[in-house]
Parts: C-alpha cells; structure tokens; sequence
C-alpha cells in the first residue's frame, strides 16, 4: 500500500530569537493542518523528535490533548527518517490511515559537543582534540579527492550554489549569495574545508501530515506518494565520524546502503531521479553523497558541476533549497527538510526556484553520527 | 618535571621505543586501536592484546585550525596541530600530527609514531599523548 503526503508545513531555518524549538514545532503543524485544510483531532497518531528543541509529544498540551498514539523518535540525524519510518509503518499495517510527522530543535550556538564516553570511547579521545566532526569531514574530503583525482576548488563551486539557491528560499537562514573566491579564502576550518562549506547547527521544524494513498483524494489534490523510506547504520569497515582506528578493509557507507535498499523498495532507479536533496554537512558531503547515493559515478561530480547539471535548471538539480549549507542543520528537522522541499518541487509550488520540466521523482537522503543514514524517494 | 600519560593502556615504551598498544582478533585477525573485548567484524570475543608497528604512511590529514570547546583540556594559548590517519597495515589509527602545515603534509609520506606532551595539568604534571611525525622531507 502507498503512503502519500498530503500536507506540509515549515517554520523558516535559522534562527529565530525568543520563539522556543516547540513553538516552532507547533508553527509548522498548524501550517501542515491548513494545508490539508484538516483538524488536530483528525490525526489518527504522531510521531516526532527533537534533539535539543524538547519532547515532541509534550506538543498535545498546545495542539489539543485527543488521546492520539504520540510516539517521541530520538535518533540524531535520523530522527526524521526514522519518524516517517514509523509513521508509514502504522499506516502500511492498517492500523491508523491517517496522521502527523513532526522534526523540530533549537540548537545552542557553536558546534556540537560531544562527549566521548557516551559514545563507546575514551575521554583521552575527546581530551587530545581528536573529537571534532569537522576534522571528519576534512578528513573524508581529503582522502576522497585525492582518491579521485579531484580539484579541491570545486568544494567552493559547490558552497556557492547552496547560497545561491538559499537566496531563493525564504524559508532558508542563509539568503545572500556569496562567490566561490569568497569561499575559498574564508577562515580555514578543517582543511580543506573552510568556514563557509560548513553547515552550523540551527533551529526549524517541519511537519508533514502522512494518509493512505488510496484515501488522499479525498482531501487534497495536490498529494504526493511516499515511494520509499530507508534508513541503515554502518557496517565493518566504512569510514565514520569519531573513529579512533579505522580497518584496511574499506566497507560501503551507510548512505549507499540506504540509497540501495529506498531505490529498490520504489522501484526506479537513481537515473530517474528527477530532483535531489542530500547530506551537504560540508560541500565535501555533497560531492562525496553524489556518487554513493548512485545519482552518478565516482570522479563523475566535477564534471558535472561544471557543467551546470546540479544547478536548479540543470540535468540532476542538487540541493534546490539551498541544503544545509544554507539552512543550517536543526538536527530533528534537517531530514523533513529536504522532504518539504521535494514535495514542493513536485507540487510545482517551488516558486522562483521551482526545477524545470514538472519533476515526477524526487530523492532525499541524510546522513550523520555514527555512522547512518536514511533516504526517501517522492513521486507525484 | 613529572609526566603521566593521558590514558592507561593506549601506548607503552620498550628499551625506550615507543608503540601503541592494539588488539587483535584470534578468530578473524581484525586489529583494533585501543583494546577492546569484542569483534566488530566477526563479533566474537577473543581479542588479545598487539604492539603495533611504530612506522606508517599517512592515509589522510586535515588541521585541527582553532581551539576546540570542551571535552578538548589543552592550553588556554591555542597552536594549531595536524590531525590524520595513519596507515600501520594491519589498522589505520587516528592520531594528532606533529605537523601542522598543510603544504608540509601529504598522503602516501612516511611517519612515526613519537610520544608528546600536549597539556600541562592543575599539577603541573605533563599530560602526554601519542602523535605520528614526518620521517622525511614532504617534497611535492
Ligand atoms: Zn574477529
């Protein structure tokens, strides 16, 4: 049985002083009911999370208090996937036909702290500086491009695009275009990386009201099908954040794990997709999900960001939100994110940055600590 | 001057010669860094304890560029430092690089492991750890 998506709401990325990550969360349930032109008391069940926005099922005391199943999903970067998991599972089960999916956080300004212990490692880890997710990411990038044999420039290129098309989102935290020499001379983060290929911590929420797909006639024309869900931790092997030692032996990631098991369950092929949203933690993220997710081949990005395909008007538009780089990443909403966004794009509601051609195929996919990653695909 | 090492069990000296301290899986040969009990490739637990080799090729590096927030307990005054994974054959380990210059790093050079004082402690004891340094020249 299909899940379809039927309404869609967002509290605008960034940051937004004074309103707190539930009022944010309760902002874009509100948005998703009218959109859907349905009650509170109509849901059938919710789920949700938040990292650091608060408990999601504390929402009924703003929302109404129906009695609904509310499950709380605490799974990091996961936490939206894992949710629409969840929610599409209940529906497949013919036990609700009908309900809410809701990501929010409001995370403190900084980086993210980690504490080592709570991870399986030793506080020595943490103590010598060595448990930063940013020297990850400089770290995988710099491997990947001289295992590809790729110029390090086009991390700025692709830096430049998320700002670009941020400036064309209202709802995005970053709306000011900034150049690719801008980028590159920005302060040196984790090299290569510098301080404008990153993605900081946020605040959003984004909620999506789920239903039969064989039932969502009756209240929008404007549904659109849930094809797949995916979502894998990592095997023996694959090179992950906060990893002390890593094998010889190098295993697949999460994300190609994911991207298989999504296109495999929808049945079409990364050929077909039409446009994509994926884990741009950094602008080496992007380039390296580009070829793992299966959108293209190993080596294959340079070329085609040169030439245009990953833009909004191009072949195999990437990231037409303006993806984390200028969103940020509110962890417990990053993931609902990138969904909004592909349903907008395939409801040709995308306004000034609408993908050409009415899309019928749309991919997400999302990656993070320790090592998971989970993916959707979208048809109209 | 006193010194402790910032962890038990991550490395040792032997007729002064520093190496870090694995283990190894009896059933599948896996080799970890630092010790643990159980497999993660074969998930038995059979794991003993391995010197591993002091000499390898660095594998990646980045530059840790400013003073991370806490857990990290270095000094107050922040030099930058290399961070990589070395590639020891039987396990690639991350550890802090003596070099911090990215020019001055490339993967495929060769490195040794050397043991470094990198804080000072509310004792004044050295707290020292484990760090791999260049053994030749990096010329591109
Ligand atoms: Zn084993």
């Amino acid at each position: 049985m299909d899940v379809a998506i039927i309404g869609i709401g967002i509290h605008p990325f960034g940051r937004t002083d004074g309103v707190s990550g539930r009022q944010q969360a309760l902002h874009a349930v509100r948005e998703a009911l009218r959109d859907c032109s349905l009650d509170w008391s109509d849901m059938q069940f919710a789920v949700g999370g938040s990292r650091d926005g608060g408990d999601a099922d504390t929402l009924v005391a703003d929302l109404g208090q129906t009695g609904l199943p509310f499950l709380n999903v605490w799974n990091g970067c996961a936490t939206g996937g894992s949710a629409l998991i969840s929610a599409v599972a209940s529906i497949q089960s013919g036990a609700s036909d009908l309900g809410m999916v809701i990501g929010f956080d409001k995370h403190p300004r900084g980086p993210f702290n980690a504490d080592p212990e709570s991870m399986g490692l030793g506080a020595w880890y943490g103590e010598t500086g060595l448990m930063l997710t940013t020297q990850f990411f400089g770290l995988k990038a710099q491997r990947y491009l001289h295992d590809h044999d790729l110029d390090p420039a086009i991390l700025s290129t692709i830096a430049a695009k998320s700002f670009r098309n941020g400036a064309l989102n209202p709802n995005a935290w970053r709306r000011t275009a900034i150049s690719e020499q801008d980028i590159a001379s920005s302060t040196m983060v984790s090299h290569p990386l510098t301080q404008y290929m990153y993605c900081s911590p946020g605040e959003g929420a984004v909620a999506l009201v789920l239903c039969r797909a064989d039932k969502a006639r009756a209240y929008t024309d404007r549904a659109v099908v849930l094809k797949g869900v995916s979502f894998r931790s990592r095997r023996f092997g694959s090179f992950e954040v906060f990893s002390p030692w890593l094998s010889p032996e190098r295993g697949d990631s999460p994300t190609v794990e994911a991207s298989q098991a999504v296109f495999e369950l929808a049945g079409v092929s990364p050929q077909d997709v039409d446009v994509a949203q994926v884990q741009d933690t950094e602008a080496g993220a992007e380039l390296m999900h580009m070829a793992e997710t299966g959108l293209c081949k190993h080596g294959e990005q340079e070329g085609l960001i040169r030439s245009g395909a990953t833009e909004i008007g191009g072949s195999l538009p990437i990231n037409t939100d303006g993806g984390c780089i200028a969103n940020g990443e509110p962890i417990g909403a990053s993931g609902l994110r990138q969904v909004y966004e592909n349903a907008l794009q395939l409801r040709g509601d995308a306004g000034n940055r609408q993908v050409p051609g009415s899309p019928q195929v749309a991919f997400t996919h999302v990656y993070g600590a320790p090592g998971i990653s989970a993916c959707t695909i979208l048809t109209r | 001057m006193t010194s402790r090492a910032v962890a038990p069990g991550l490395f040792a000296e032997r007729d002064g010669v520093p190496h870090l301290i694995g283990s190894a899986c009896r059933s599948c040969g896996t080799t970890t860094f630092p010790q643990q009990d159980g497999c993660p490739r074969c998930t038995r637990v059979d794991m003993q304890p391995c010197e591993l080799p002091r000499t390898g090729t660095l594998w990646s590096f980045t530059v840790q560029a400013f003073r991370p927030k806490p857990p990290y307990q270095g000094p107050e005054e922040f030099t930058p430092y290399g961070v990589g994974y070395v590639d020891l054959g039987a396990v690639l380990v991350e550890a802090r690089l003596t070099e911090s210059d990215p020019e001055k790093l490339r993967i495929g050079a060769p490195v040794e492991l050397v043991l470094e004082p990198f804080r000072t402690d509310s004792e004044g004891t050295d707290v020292v750890t484990f760090a791999f340094a260049p053994t030749a020249p990096s010329t591109d």
